[in-house]
C-alpha cells in the first residue's frame, strides 16, 4: 500500500520549491521485485517515490526521481501524476530529483520504472486533487461532492464558480491528507495523458543541441582529468614518469589514484591521471605518460583458450537449477536426439556519451553532477571513496547519453571524487572512447549446450539445457563468485516456458577476469539465443513449419509454476496465453504465412518472455552472395501489459531491434594476454544505419494487464530470430556470436 | 602562440588555443558550445559533426588551425529559432531518444539536404552510416530526412 504525506521540511528539496508551495509526497511501499538484486530492500523502507508540488502562480512541479538515458521517463512518469491531478500539461514542470534515499530506488535499470512506481504517481495525483476539491468546498463552504478539478482548477458544478490549483495551493495544504480508501481514480475513458503520445520534456532542448548531459556539466574553476590504467584488469601501478606529460601545454599536474581494494564492485579502478586546463592537453599530457604496470593474475586471460573452457564446462553435468520429471530416464530410453552448443562473446556497452562526471570536493562535502542511472549508488560509492557521509554526497542526475546498463556503475563519479580531493578544484572526468571499450563492466561470455530426446513427430519428450558464464557476482563478491546468481538464471534459462515433461535447466562454474557487469537484457541475451535457436534446430529437423511448431511446443495456454511466493510472481505469472499470442500477432503481421524461404531470402522467429513482457520476433533476413546480410524488416508483437506512452514504448523496441542486431552480427569483446583487443568503432563495431534493420514494425496488444517492461525485452529475442531466419534462407547454422563473416 | 580567429554561428571569435587542439574540444571547452559531442575521437561516430564553410565535417578530426578564417556551424548556430526543416521534422518524428548523437545526426541530414535535396535511401544510407546512434532511432532519422526534403522543396 502506498501512504502520502504533506512534506513539511523542503530543505532537501533542493529548492526547487518556493516556500509557499503546497507540497505532496507519495510515500511508497511497493511490491517485491528481484529480492537477489537488493532491489527490494531498497524499495521497503517507507521511502517516498515522488513529489509533486503547486506553486501560488498555478505552476505544478514534478519530481522525477528516475534517469533520463532516453525512455522518456522523466516524461512518462510525471504525465501519470498530471493526468490523476487534472493538470494542464502547458503548466506542469519536471524537475530532475537530486540523489535521496527518500525517493526510494532510484536505480533506472531492469526496465521497471513505469510497473514499480506507476501506482504512487497516481496516488499523488489523485490525493492532490482530492485535496483541492476539499480546500475549494472549504472557501465557498459548499459539500465537496459539488466540487469538481478539471484542468488545473476546481469547479463548483451548480453555480460554475472556479478556483484555480494555484489559487488553493495554500489551503489545500491544510487539508488532511487523504486515506487510501478515500482516493477515487479517474476512469480510463477520462485519461487526458495516459495512452497518449505527449511529446518528452527534453525534445526539443535535445533538437535545439541544449539537453545537459553528464559530459557537458561544468562548475567555476574545472579542470579535466585524463587517467591511464592497467591494461589487465587488477594490474598494480609499478612506477610512472611524467616529465614528458607535465610539459604538454596546459598540464598543471599528474594524481596517481589508488587501486581498489577487495571486491571491485563500484570502486575507482586506479590509475594516474593527468590534470589539465581542458580535455585536450589532458588526453595529450596522458599520451607522454611512462608507466609500468605490475603483473596481474588475469594476464592469463585468452578469449578462445576461455571459449574452449566455458564449452567444457557444459559439456558436463553441473548443478541443476530446475529439475522438471527425469531426463536422464527420458534420454536413456535411446530414441531420438539433437543436441547443440552455443557461445555468445563478450559485449560493450558503448553508450555514445562515455562515462563522465565532474565532483566538487570542498569542505567535507561533495557536490556531482553525474550522467548516471542511479544517484544513491553515486552518493554510496563516493561517500565510501572520500570517507565521508553519505548525506555530505550531493548528485544531480544530468541527462544520459545513453545507459544501458553502464551508469548504473558510478566507478567514473568516484574517479572524479577522490581527484578533486587530491587538486583542491572541481574536476571533470569524461572517458575516452578507448577508456569505456577497454574498461567497462562487460556483458559476460557464456557458452550453452542444450539436448533434447524427441517423438516420432519431432516433439522434444525431454530437454536439458546447460550454461556457464562469468557471473555478475563476481563484481560484489570477488573471484570467489563462480556460478550464476538466481537473478541470472531467472532470465529466460530457469522459466522454459515450453510443454515438456521432462526438463532441467543446469549452470557450471567460470571465473571472471574483467569487470561483468549487466547490459540492456542482461542474461536473457546468451539464454535466449540458445534457447529460441535450438527450438527452430529442432522445428526444422522434423521439417515443420518454426511458427506451428513453436506453438505446438509451447502446448496450450496455461499459466507456469516457476515455484516462487513472490507478491510479483502472483501479480505476474508467466502466462504461456499471452506468449502465444505475440507469436501469432507477429506471424500475421509479417506475413508468415505468405512468405515461403527462397534463396538468401528469408523470415526467423524467435518470442521471449523477459521483464514480465512477451514478445515475439519475425525477422526478415536477405544473405547476399558474399555472405552480407540485410535486414529489410522486423516484425515485433509486444505484450507489455498497459501502456502509458506507446510511441515510446515503440521507440524502445525500434531501438531494441538495431541492440539487438548489433549483437546478432557484430559486437565482440575479446581479451589476449588479460588485456581487451578493442578499443573504438572500428574494432568494436556496432550496428549503423546501412546494418540495421530498414524497418521495426511494432504491433502492441492492447491489454490491461499491469504495466511491465519495455527498455530492455525487445533485445533477446533479436540474435536467434535474426540466426533462424539466416537458417531459412541459406541453410546454415550460426551457433556462435557475432555473425560477422561466417556466412562468406 | 598567434591567435586563431573563426567565425562560430556568426560571431568573430579570437582564439588563443593550441592549433593542434581538436575543433571539437575548442567548441566544447573553450566556447562553452556543448551541443557538439564527443564520441570516440577517431572520426567514427559523427557526433562532433558541425559545418565548416557549409560542409559536414567531423569536429574531432579538425584542427583548429584549419578552421582559421573559416565559418563554423554548429548545433546551436543551425537555426535561431530552432526552426531549421530538418529540425522541424526531427520534432515532428519524435526522433530522439538519449539525444546525445542528434546534434550530429541533424547536421549531417542538414549538410546532405544541402548537397542533395531529394536524397534516395541509397543518398541517406552513404550520407548517415557514418553516424552511429546507439539508441537505434535510425527509421526516425530516415523518416524526417524524407519528410524536412519534401518541406524544403
Amino acid at each position: 500500500m502506498n501512504r502520502i504525506d504533506i512534506v513539511t521540511r523542503r530543505t532537501f528539496l533542493g529548492g526547487v520549491f518556493s516556500a509557499g508551495a503546497f507540497v505532496l509526497g507519495a510515500r511508497l511501499f511497493p511490491i517485491d521485485t528481484l529480492a537477489s538484486s537488493g532491489r527490494a530492500a531498497a524499495n521497503a523502507a517507507w521511502n517516498p517515490s515522488v513529489y509533486l508540488g503547486i506553486e501560488p502562480d498555478g505552476t505544478v512541479i514534478i519530481v522525477a526521481h528516475r534517469s533520463e538515458m532516453g525512455t522518456g521517463i522523466r516524461t512518462g512518469l510525471p504525465m501519470v501524476v498530471a493526468d490523476e491531478l487534472d493538470a494542464d500539461w502547458a503548466r506542469v514542470k519536471v524537475e530532475q530529483a537530486l540523489g535521496d534515499t527518500k525517493y526510494g530506488s532510484q536505480n533506472t535499470d531492469g526496465s521497471c520504472s513505469i510497473r514499480d512506481f506507476v501506482d504512487a504517481m497516481r496516488d499523488a495525483g489523485a490525493s492532490a486533487r482530492l485535496m483541492l476539491e476539499r480546500a475549494a468546498a472549504a472557501k465557498w463552504s459548499v459539500p465537496v461532492a459539488e466540487c469538481k478539478a478539471q484542468n488545473h482548477q476546481v469547479v463548483h458544478l451548480p453555480s460554475k464558480r472556479t478556483l484555480g490549483y494555484g489559487e488553493l495551493a495554500a489551503l489545500a495544504a491544510q487539508q488532511p491528507v487523504p486515506k487510501k480508501d478515500e482516493l477515487k481514480y479517474k476512469p480510463a475513458s477520462e485519461y487526458r495523458y495516459i495512452g497518449k503520445d505527449l511529446p518528452t520534456v527534453d525534445r526539443d532542448d535535445i533538437c535545439a543541441g541544449r539537453g545537459t548531459f553528464g559530459i557537458d556539466a561544468r562548475m567555476p574553476g574545472m579542470v579535466y582529468a585524463s587517467i591511464e590504467r592497467s591494461p589487465v584488469f587488477g594490474g598494480k601501478l609499478k612506477s610512472f614518469d611524467d616529465q614528458e606529460a607535465r610539459k604538454v601545454s596546459g598540464v598543471q599536474q599528474t594524481v596517481v589514484i589508488p587501486g581498489f581494494k577487495g571486491p571491485h564492485g563500484f570502486q575507482a579502478l586506479g590509475g594516474v591521471a593527468v590534470i589539465a586546463d581542458n580535455t585536450w592537453s589532458a588526453m595529450k599530457g596522458r599520451e607522454a605518460l611512462k608507466v609500468e604496470w605490475e603483473a596481474s593474475e588475469h594476464a592469463s586471460y585468452n578469449s578462445p583458450a576461455f571459449k574452449q573452457s566455458l564449452l567444457e564446462t557444459v559439456r558436463k553435468p553441473q548443478k541443476a537449477a530446475r529439475n522438471v520429471g527425469d531426463v536422464d530416464a527420458e534420454f536413456a530410453k535411446g530414441g531420438k536426439t539433437h543436441e547443440a552448443e552455443y557461445y555468445v562473446p563478450h559485449l560493450s556497452h558503448a553508450p555514445m556519451e562515455p562515462p563522465a562526471a565532474v565532483v566538487e570536493f570542498k569542505d567535507g562535502k561533495a557536490i556531482i553532477h553525474a550522467a548516471t542511472q542511479n544517484p544513491q549508488a553515486v552518493q554510496d560509492t563516493v561517500a565510501a571513496a572520500l570517507g565521508i557521509n553519505k548525506k555530505d554526497v550531493e548528485c544531480h542526475v544530468t541527462l544520459l547519453g545513453g545507459g544501458f546498463g553502464r551508469k548504473s556503475k558510478p566507478d567514473y563519479v568516484a574517479e572524479a571524487a577522490l581527484l578533486s580531493k587530491a587538486v583542491g578544484k572541481p574536476v571533470k572526468v569524461a572517458w575516452s572512447r578507448e577508456d569505456d571499450i577497454r574498461f567497462d563492466y562487460y556483458h559476460t561470455v557464456s557458452a550453452m549446450y542444450v539436448k533434447a530426446a524427441l517423438d516420432e513427430k519431432g516433439k522434444p519428450t525431454a530437454w536439458l539445457q546447460r550454461c556457464a558464464f562469468p557471473t555478475i557476482a563476481s563484481t560484489f563478491a570477488g573471484p570467489v563468485a563462480k556460478t550464476a546468481q538466481g537473478f541470472e538464471l531467472d532470465m529466460g534459462w530457469t522459466n522454459l516456458p515450453f510443454d515438456i515433461p521432462n526438463h532441467r535447466a543446469e549452470n557450471g562454474p567460470a571465473d571472471s577476469h574483467v569487470r561483468i557487469g549487466w547490459l540492456r537484457s542482461v542474461a536473457n541475451i546468451q539464454h535466449a539465443f540458445a534457447i529460441h535457436s535450438f527450438v527452430d534446430e529442432l522445428a526444422q529437423l522434423a521439417k515443420r513449419d518454426p511458427v506451428e511448431y513453436l506453438l505446438d511446443v509451447l502446448g496450450q495456454p496455461r499459466k507456469i509454476d516457476l515455484g516462487s511466493k513472490s507478491p510479483l510472481a502472483a501479480k505476474y505469472p508467466l502466462d504461456t496465453g499471452r506468449l502465444r499470442n505475440v507469436i501469432e500477432l507477429a506471424a500475421e503481421r509479417s506475413g508468415w504465412a505468405k512468405k515461403k524461404p527462397a534463396k538468401g531470402l528469408a523470415l526467423g522467429i524467435a518470442a521471449h518472455w523477459s521483464f514480465l513482457t512477451y514478445v515475439a520476433a519475425v525477422v526478415e533476413v536477405e544473405v547476399d552472395a558474399s555472405g552480407k546480410v540485410r535486414i529489410p524488416r522486423v516484425d515485433l508483437a509486444v505484450d507489455a501489459g498497459r501502456v502509458i506512452s506507446p510511441d515510446r514504448v515503440k521507440a524502445q523496441f525500434e531501438g531494441a531491434s538495431v541492440f539487438g542486431t548489433g549483437i546478432a552480427l557484430m559486437n565482440e569483446i575479446t581479451a589476449s594476454g588479460g588485456a581487451i583487443n578493442q578499443s573504438n568503432f572500428h574494432d568494436y563495431q556496432v550496428a549503423r544505419m546501412n546494418e540495421a534493420p530498414i524497418e521495426t514494425r511494432v504491433h502492441l496488444v492492447q491489454s490491461d494487464a499491469p504495466p511491465a517492461g519495455v527498455g530492455e525485452p525487445g533485445v533477446p529475442p533479436m540474435a536467434p530470430a535474426i540466426c533462424n531466419a539466416i537458417f531459412a534462407a541459406t541453410g546454415k547454422r550460426v551457433r556462435d556470436l557475432p555473425i560477422k563473416k561466417q556466412l562468406a | 602562440m598567434p591567435a586563431i580567429t573563426i567565425n562560430v554561428n556568426g560571431k568573430s571569435r579570437t582564439l588563443d588555443v593550441s592549433p593542434d587542439m581538436p575543433l571539437l574540444w575548442v567548441l566544447r571547452d573553450t566556447l562553452e558550445l556543448t551541443g557538439t559531442k564527443f564520441g570516440c575521437g577517431m572520426g567514427l561516430c559523427g557526433a562532433c559533426t558541425v559545418h565548416v564553410n557549409g560542409a559536414a565535417v567531423r569536429s574531432c578530426q579538425t584542427t583548429v588551425q584549419s578552421a582559421a578564417g573559416k565559418t563554423v556551424v554548429t548545433i546551436e548556430g543551425l537555426n535561431a529559432k530552432a526552426e531549421h526543416p530538418v529540425q522541424v521534422c526531427w520534432r515532428q518524428g519524435n526522433v530522439p531518444q538519449c539525444g546525445y548523437c542528434q546534434s550530429g545526426q541533424i547536421m549531417a541530414a542538414a549538410a546532405l539536404l544541402k548537397s542533395k535535396p531529394k536524397p534516395t535511401d541509397a543518398d541517406i544510407d552513404a550520407a548517415m552510416s557514418r553516424n552511429i546512434c546507439r539508441c537505434g532511432t535510425y527509421q526516425r532519422i530516415r523518416q524526417a530526412i524524407k519528410q524536412a526534403a519534401e518541406v524544403k522543396k
